[in-house]
């Protein structure tokens, strides 16, 4: 068996009592003491501390690096302010989906890029490849940590930490910061539906910055919070995930982020496949869905959506589900033919051999207030 | 990790305990923490038959489904209607107010055969 990797922050974990499985190779924490339901509870209502240091870092650099950026993403990053983060996919000449990461553009000659960390291998081949002579592909991946600080107590404690340095980033913006001692680059960016921050730092640095906002956190009620309760968190702000939800076979149209593509005057991988798509309709879309609490069901990653006077049955997958913890009963994600992806539609789930009814659901399960 | 010397386990993270003429059924310490929080239990109706190995229930969590199987065939003589609105009960106390059904069983020497604390204990460090 080969040795699971681990972040700079393994041995902290250890020392929390979190339950580490292999994550894609990686040795994470899925929870910690407290366990997925109360650690996704305090993000809501006070702060989680996150490991997502196995996510990859990667520098676009070059006089002609816009030009580079401009090809490889759906959004409009090129053009974008510097100091601003950009969610874009990246997309096959198909349509199909080769990641979804976050672009922050430093200056007009360079671009720092977090990627999944199931996907860095895969990324680094396909900036390496499409940008050819246009830019220079650095990978910084292993010597970069990547800590997230979410919930509504976020960002005044980071703040705090940070001198009162960040109280002016917006959201989806980031800037060069010091944090209890610690240069970093401070983005106000996550993936839990809630405020907050995601700090990029060497990993050497990365077990000095934990503690100190473990610190902090403890007396705010926040607690470090494991995978388990990322994926919940992400689910309830219906945030997809790549390789459940993302993939090479479907497109960001078919995903319901058509917000995220920039057709007009550009022309990036995948342009012509979804300029058709746009204009024509998808044929099948990422619908929400909510089974009630009465129902006692889970319907989960694979679960087939059925029609039973269909022939044959099957009319659509499911591709994320759980419990809604913060939202009460359970909720997924599923790709359905178009029509039968409006608010108020009635599904049927087989959840292991049970016909369970759930309802289309627009919109997140979760909103912030 | 220890487990209690008064029940008997299965391979698969069951343990017994007999309680009057039936055998009272619920996951170890072992189970719980392996699945995480515990969001629904759903268990048979008293007086079903249930077959040694067969599903007789599930046990989801935040993030997986897993199946309960008879430890023993036999008549379900209880059922722990608690779990309903509580399944976190299973994640607080597996040993007590955490357990799922009572079994009467068909061939008593099928207890006989299940394993002492000593020897699943065992089969946990194996795993």
């Amino acid at each position: 068996m080969s040795q699971l990797r681990k972040t700079p922050l393994w041995d902290a974990h250890k020392q929390l009592g979190a339950r580490l499985i292999d994550f894609g190779g990686w040795d994470m924490p899925v929870q910690y003491k407290a366990g997925t339901i109360k650690e996704h509870k305090a993000v809501r209502e006070a702060v989680g501390l996150f490991d997502v240091s196995h996510m990859g870092e990667v520098y676009l650099r070059g006089p002609r690096v816009r030009e580079a950026v401009d090809r490889l993403t759906t959004n409009n990053v090129a053009a974008a302010p510097v100091g601003k983060a950009v969610y874009t996919l990246l997309c096959l000449p198909s349509g199909g989906v080769v990641d979804d990461c976050i672009f922050y553009k430093r200056s007009d000659e360079e671009f720092f890029v977090i990627v999944n960390a199931s996907n860095t291998a895969k990324d680094l081949e396909w900036f390496r490849e499409q940008t050819r002579s246009l830019c220079e592909v650095v990978d910084v991946s292993d010597e970069t940590a990547l800590i997230a600080v979410q919930g509504p107590k976020a960002i005044a404690m980071v703040d705090r930490l940070a001198g009162g340095s960040l109280s002016g980033l917006t959201s989806f913006t980031f800037k060069d910061a010091v944090v209890a001692g610690v240069s970093c680059v401070a983005a106000r960016t996550g993936y839990t539906g809630e405020d907050g921050f995601e700090l990029a730092c060497p990993n050497a640095d990365a077990p000095r910055l934990w503690s100190a906002l473990l610190e902090a956190a403890t007396p705010l009620g926040g607690l470090p919070v494991g995978l388990g309760a990322r994926d919940s968190l992400r689910l309830e702000a219906k945030l997809p995930l790549y390789g459940n939800d993302l993939d090479d076979d479907h497109t960001p149209l078919e995903a319901g982020l058509g917000w995220a593509v920039k057709l007009d005057n550009r022309d990036f991988i995948g342009a012509s496949v979804l300029r058709a798509q746009k204009a024509n309709g998808v044929t099948r879309t990422l619908a929400g869905f909510k089974i009630a609490d009465t129902e006692r069901a889970i319907a989960r990653h694979g679960y087939p959506v059925v029609d039973r006077a269909a022939t044959p049955p099957v009319i659509g997958t499911v591709t994320s589900g759980g419990p809604g913890i913060y939202v009460g009963g359970a909720i997924g994600l599923a790709y359905v033919p178009t029509a039968k992806a409006v608010a108020g539609t009635q599904l049927t789930i087989d959840c292991r051999g049970k016909d369970v009814p759930a309802t289309v659901v627009s919109g997140k399960f979760y909103k912030r207030s | 990790m220890s487990y209690p010397s008064d029940l008997r386990y299965t391979h698969d993270h069951e343990w017994l305990k007999a309680h009057g003429a039936s055998w009272r059924v619920g996951i170890t310490q072992f189970a719980v923490d392996q699945l995480g929080d515990i969001t629904l239990v759903d268990l048979p109706k008293e007086g079903d038959l249930v077959t040694k190995g067969q599903r007789f229930g599930t046990v989801e969590s935040v993030k997986s489904v897993s199946d309960l199987y008879a430890p023993v065939s036999g008549k379900v003589t209880a059922v722990n209607a608690s779990l309903k609105d509580a399944p976190e009960q299973v994640n607080a106390e597996p040993y007590g107010g955490g357990w799922m059904i009572e079994l009467e069983p068909t061939e008593k020497s099928e207890i006989d055969e299940l394993m002492n604390a000593d020897a699943y204990s065992k089969h946990v460090a194996a795993q």
